[in-house]
């Protein structure tokens, strides 16, 4: 779980460069902070087992297993990239580990996960969905619908509500009303809240979930306390008038999942600080070689832009 | 004239009908102390305040909703879209409520309303966030749709959208925010269902909306360079349509391409051109060319997008072909 966390700390690092390097097309949305969440529930879940993401889907994408390579030719719109080029950033998606997509609309894989979940019960495979939405998202109605619908029909689906205190330059406290896990209970759906920086509660509490969604007690919701670091998009820099400086940097030095869990594997004697550094070199040489190659690789074929849009 | 933005130039108007009007209020996603992730909106929140520059959260279609039932009630809503694409979250709200509460009503009630949104490729932002959707409301009777082409045009057609008494959607073009035009101090409004000539020629008629304009205008200046006078329009509402005005040029030139970023099939494009078809066609040396944006999501990498949308270069050529007289029909005409 560590060398995941670092793993998505790292990827993010690597693309807010390529970003600030004017390198890379169009905005990209950080997940550094929020690494425990992905992580936590990614490691336990089967490589069947779906999830479906947001527009901040980097994180989600490499917990569930994906490469850098493919991941950082995506962002470069390279022909090598997990969806040719044609989806980048938002849109990332890894059919090969069962995730079904970032979603540039805000709520919009709510009704997708929730169909994952339905084709897991009709065709009596044990799959688990795990629909990934931050706080803004659960303004949207269709979460309602769906939610309904999971409810009524005992779908192995787990909601996933990364509450990071924001909503793009909103803070969550002013445009959501009353309890985000009240509002799973009014369905009758068992909601829990946990912290989202200590990647063993989160770990442990997905398994539980996971395992009784397989036994057919679901649906699930989960609201998870997280954070981002950076702002909403990596072309938010001056943020100051909707959160302080003093606030990330209560996050970033007291909170931080990643130092939480290394001081854990340290004093139980899991791991030395060594094994750890050498483990984080290894991940920081892993992603300048993926960025180098991406850099250098094709961009797909001008033939292949009236490809896919119907399936044969 | 002074030059302003388009961003400024949206902000004028809103903040000069606000004035004007107390019915008239703001509503939409981080339009308040953020402004909108476009800076369109800065400013307005400290004049105005917070209630009537109301920001919400991430619910199209309630906010839609309650602007509805705010405008058939005495209240004249400024709806803030953050992108084009999410129309789909509003259609119900737009499209069965909005479009045809006046109608059903027997005229009773009516949606003095306005729908600001945006449209646009080429920003790198994939399928989700690129699309220019503004056939979708036109085919619906009851809505008007204005397609500024620049920051003047961008206030004038604001103003009255304001004032007009049925639900207005405007599409802004996202990459023309921060792009300067003479825009006078005094006030002015530009009324609906006028096009304006931005450039005269005799051998053939480019008619374009909002961010093909400037491609148009583009094609113009290098099919003047090979001695080939192109005349520009601009219809500037497509609902309503100066037909007239596009009829007139294209009797006068008898060849025409119609350009949009929508895309080309069931589009503005293919609407335009069977006006003309119906209407001018005897007056025709060729027949009227489509070219919108490809039928295809709009893609990510720039290696891909940039082919799906006109350019000044493929408009050019085929201008060039149908007044040499070749026949391009039966090719998919796109951006060449
Ligand atoms: C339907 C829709 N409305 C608005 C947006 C613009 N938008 C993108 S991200 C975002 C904020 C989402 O907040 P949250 O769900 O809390 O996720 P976070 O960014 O905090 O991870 C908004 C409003 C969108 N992409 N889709
Ligand atoms: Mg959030």
């Amino acid at each position: 779980m560590y060398r995941q966390m670092v793993r998505i700390r790292t990827f993010e690092d690597n693309a807010n460069q390529l970003y600030l390097s004017a390198k890379m097309p169009g905005l990209t949305h950080m997940y550094s902070g929020e690494e425990a969440v992905a992580v936590g529930i990614c490691e336990a879940l089967k490589v069947t087992d779906k999830i479906t993401s947001t527009h901040r889907g980097h994180g989600h994408c490499v917990a569930k297993g994906a490469e850098f390579k493919e991941m950082f030719c995506e962002l470069l719109g390279k022909e090598e990239g997990y969806c040719r080029g044609k989806g980048g950033s938002m849109h990332i998606a890894d059919q090969s580990n069962g995730n079904l997509g970032a979603n540039a609309i805000v709520g919009g894989s709510m009704g997708i996960a929730t169909g994952a979940a339905f084709t897991a019960k009709l065709l009596g495979r044990d799959d688990v969905t795990v629909c990934f939405f931050g706080d803004g998202a659960t303004a949207q109605g269709l979460m309602y619908e769906v939610m309904n619908m999971a409810a009524l029909w005992n779908l192995p689906i787990i909601y996933a509500c990364e509450n990071n205190g924001y909503s793009e330059y909103t803070k969550t406290a002013e445009i959501a009303a009353g309890s985000i896990t009240g509002r799973a209970e009014a369905f009758g759906i068992e909601a829990h809240t946990v912290d989202g920086q200590d990647v063993l509660a989160v770990n442990s509490l997905t398994e539980q979930l996971v395992e009784r969604c397989r036994k057919g007690e679901g649906p699930f919701f989960m609201e998870l306390m997280t954070y981002r670091y950076h702002g909403h998009h990596v072309g938010d820099i001056n943020r100051e008038y909707y959160r302080s400086k003093d606030e990330e940097k209560d996050w970033r030095d007291n909170k931080d999942p990643i130092t939480k869990f290394a001081r854990h594997l340290t004093s139980e004697g899991i791991a030395t600080e060594e094994e750890l550094k050498a483990m984080q070199a290894e991940i920081k040489a892993d992603a300048t070689a993926a960025v180098e190659y991406a850099l250098k690789a094709k961009y797909p074929d001008a033939s292949e832009v009236d490809m896919h849009v119907y399936a044969a | 004239m002074r030059e302003i933005t388009l961003s400024q130039a949206v902000n004028e108007a809103l903040a000069e009908e606000m004035r004007r009007d107390e019915t008239v209020f703001i509503i939409g996603e981080d339009v308040a102390e953020a402004g909108t992730p476009f800076k369109v909106l800065s400013g307005l929140v400290e004049e105005f305040g917070t209630s009537r520059v109301v920001d919400t959260p991430i619910s199209e279609p309630g906010f839609m909703g309650i602007a509805v039932g705010a405008a058939m009630t005495g209240s004249r809503p400024v709806v803030d879209l953050m992108f084009g694409d999410f129309l789909f979250l509003i259609m119900d709200q737009l499209c069965n409520q909005a479009a045809k509460t006046h109608y059903m009503s027997g005229g009773k009630l009516s949606v003095p309303l306005v729908l600001r949104t945006n449209l646009g490729a080429t920003r790198r932002s994939a399928a989700q966030h690129s699309q220019s959707l503004h056939a979708l409301v036109a085919h619906i009777p009851g809505l008007k749709v204005a397609l500024p082409s620049s920051a003047y045009e961008a206030k004038g057609l604001m103003k009255t959208a304001i004032r007009d008494n049925n639900p207005v959607v405007i599409f802004e073009d996202k990459l023309m925010y921060q792009e300067k035009a003479g825009v006078p101090e005094e006030e002015y409004l530009i009324p609906f269902g006028v096009a304006n000539v931005k450039r005269e020629g005799t051998d053939i008629t480019l008619i374009a909306t909002s961010s093909m304009v400037q491609v148009a205008e583009k094609a113009a200046e290098i099919l003047a360079a090979e001695g080939i006078s192109a005349e520009v329009i601009d219809p500037r509402t497509i609902v309503p349509l100066d037909e007239a005005a596009l009829i007139k040029s294209v009797k006068k030139t008898s060849r025409a391409i119609v350009i949009d970023e929508g895309h080309q099939s069931y589009g503005v494009t293919s609407e335009i051109a069977s006006r003309l078809n119906e209407k001018a066609f005897y007056h025709l040396d060729a027949p009227v060319l489509r070219m919108g944006a490809m039928d295809v999501p709009i893609p990510f990498s720039p290696a891909l997008e940039d082919l799906t949308v006109p350019t000044p270069e493929g408009v050019a050529a085929n201008a060039r072909r149908l007044v040499a007289g070749e026949m391009i029909a039966g090719e998919m005409i796109n951006a060449a």
